[in-house]
């Protein structure tokens, strides 16, 4: 499945719950389903600045595709952070680096992407793509 | 008393509905709604009579220059200042504070020399303070608070010292509510002939403040958390200290004479005014005064003590759910935490649910970290806020932990 695709699918979900009220009980339950974070990952150093939860993101490579690890102290935001991971993890650098997050704008989560919003799930996708953009650099 | 059903009808942005809600306001220590004979005044102001103050011998100029003058004298009416040269027109709470720590501290703070603050200070009646102390390479002390959130004022006996120059406390904390005992911090100092400065900006919307009763030497306030316009706020001063101090910035209206040489400072109070006036502000910031002037200070502190008792009585019924900040004295601001569910989670759901509140860490990370906690929801009410308001907060937080539960 293409990102294009697995972000459709994720809209297909979503548009099941029409209150607002059953779109977070849903990524309350994506977020209990997150695999946990590696715990020495969860330092400053992969901190993302700039979010009232605290959010850790962490990416390695493993064979051609690279492997994202996430995790909140924000419920909501961590199930955010498990649609992210589950779209993008496990793909090629070149294909994160040029993803289009359609998705988030029609499931109603746009406003949580605000920039003003300071729950840092701008700032993470931008690290998630910087990520890319390094590895896929390496990779040439 | 209060018809605050009537009263709710002077402020035009109580009434919409957010995510499809009414909208609850409790976002006030942030900043406050404005009734609409303060936003009349604006438009008035800037529609029919409109012109630069303090120059320009025209009709315009001149009118605006007194309505101005006016406006400062209805400020020092408010809080009892014995002179107008007392009142300063700032950019708000901040700007005051900034005003005095640069040019109190360029003219009387040295190397080795100490500033007392609070535990609960607002990043902006500390930032100001620690630029000077690193400038000159004084030191800050802090005043301790308890576990209720009250100021160990006893302390003071041994942290004022030969070395302190000058004490900067908040009168009321954003944070917790605490109404300080600043009288007692500034007979202490007086004791000693160290200044005060007292922040005002969550004081003033609450209750009566009267700079003279107090005998508090600078005294900073913002407009629009006490339903004013933004961009405004003011100095209060006493006339002896702002004659010893040099003026912050530079600019014009606040000089004499100028030459390349040498230039003179205009009197007090244009000598910390540079640059044009923020006129309309000002006037609408009396408007505004005045406007809670007519419904009672004294009325407005005992209806907010009612909402407050609601809140804790409705909240207290809250299992998991702590209060932080339980002073004997304090404002109607509650700020507290579920147990087991992040505050920015309890934030996004409740704007959902129409309920405007502040989470985080409210500009005072000190604060927090006193606390051992990382942020709080914080629900600040005044008058125009209702007890239905407060019922549908308390169901809120009760389907908040059947969520996250």
């Amino acid at each position: 499945m293409t990102i294009k695709e697995a972000q459709e699918q994720i809209i297909e979900e979503f548009e099941v719950y029409e209150d607002w009220m059953d779109r977070y009980n849903y990524l309350i339950e994506l977020s209990g389903e997150m695999e946990a974070m590696d715990e020495k990952f969860k330092t400053n150093e992969y901190l993302i600045e700039g979010c009232q939860s605290r959010l850790w993101l962490h990416a390695e490579m493993q064979g051609e595709k690279i492997i994202f690890t996430a995790d909140s102290d924000a419920i909501i935001t961590r199930g955010i952070v498990a649609l992210l991971t589950g779209l993008l993890s496990g793909r090629t650098p070149e294909e994160v680096k040029d993803a289009d997050l359609f998705f988030i704008d029609r499931i109603g989560l746009k406003e949580n992407l605000s920039p003003t919003r300071a729950n840092g799930l701008l700032a993470i996708i931008k690290q998630m793509k910087l990520y890319a953009l390094a590895y896929y650099a390496k990779q040439q | 008393m209060l018809d605050v059903k009537k009263i709710r009808n002077d402020f035009p942005a109580l009434h919409q509905e957010v995510h499809g809600r009414d909208l609850v306001y409790f976002d006030n220590a942030a900043t406050s709604m404005k009734p609409a004979e303060v936003i009349d005044t604006l438009r008035e102001v800037y529609s029919k009579r409109n012109s630069n103050v303090h120059r320009g011998i025209h009709y315009l100029s001149m009118r605006m220059t007194e309505e101005y003058e006016a406006a400062r004298r209805r400020v020092m009416r408010f809080i009892n200042a014995s002179s107008e040269r007392e009142i300063i027109f700032t950019g708000g709470t901040t700007a005051s504070i900034n005003t005095i720590a640069y040019s109190f501290g360029e003219e009387f703070i040295k190397s080795g020399d100490e500033i007392i603050v609070s535990a609960m200070e607002h990043h902006s009646n500390l930032v100001p303070w620690q630029l000077i102390a690193r400038r000159k390479g004084a030191k800050l002390r802090v005043i301790p608070m308890n576990d209720r959130g009250e100021l160990l004022i006893q302390s003071l006996d041994e942290l004022i010292s030969d070395k302190t120059r000058i004490i900067a406390v908040n009168h009321v904390s954003n944070a917790l509510g605490t109404i300080n005992p600043v009288k007692e911090i500034i007979t202490k100092a007086h004791d000693r002939d160290i200044p005060v400065l007292v922040d005002g900006a969550q004081a003033i919307p609450h209750g009566n403040v009267d700079v003279q009763e107090l005998d508090c030497d600078f005294y900073a306030f913002s407009g629009h958390k006490v339903y004013g316009p933004n961009g405004i706020g003011v100095l209060y001063g006493k006339e002896e200290w702002l004659e010893k101090l040099p003026p912050w910035q530079g600019g014009g209206d606040m000089v004499k004479r100028v030459s390349y040489e040498e230039t003179s400072y205009a009197d007090l109070p244009l000598k910390f005014e540079a640059g044009t006036a923020n006129y309309p502000g000002a006037i609408a910031l009396a408007t505004a005064l005045d406007y809670i002037s007519s419904l009672g200070i004294a009325n407005i502190a005992a209806y907010e003590k009612e909402l407050l008792d609601y809140a804790n009585h409705r909240l207290g019924e809250i299992g998991g759910l702590k209060i932080y900040g339980e002073a004997e004295n304090k404002i109607s601001i509650i700020s507290f935490q579920l147990e087991g569910i992040h505050e920015s989670d309890a934030g996004m759901v409740l704007d959902k649910m129409g309920i405007a509140l502040r989470t985080g860490t409210h500009c005072a990370e000190p604060v927090m970290t006193a606390f051992g906690i990382k942020g709080i929801l914080r629900a600040s009410m005044v008058f125009y806020n209702n007890m239905e308001e407060i019922d549908r907060l308390a169901d809120a937080l009760k389907k908040l932990k059947q969520m996250f539960g």
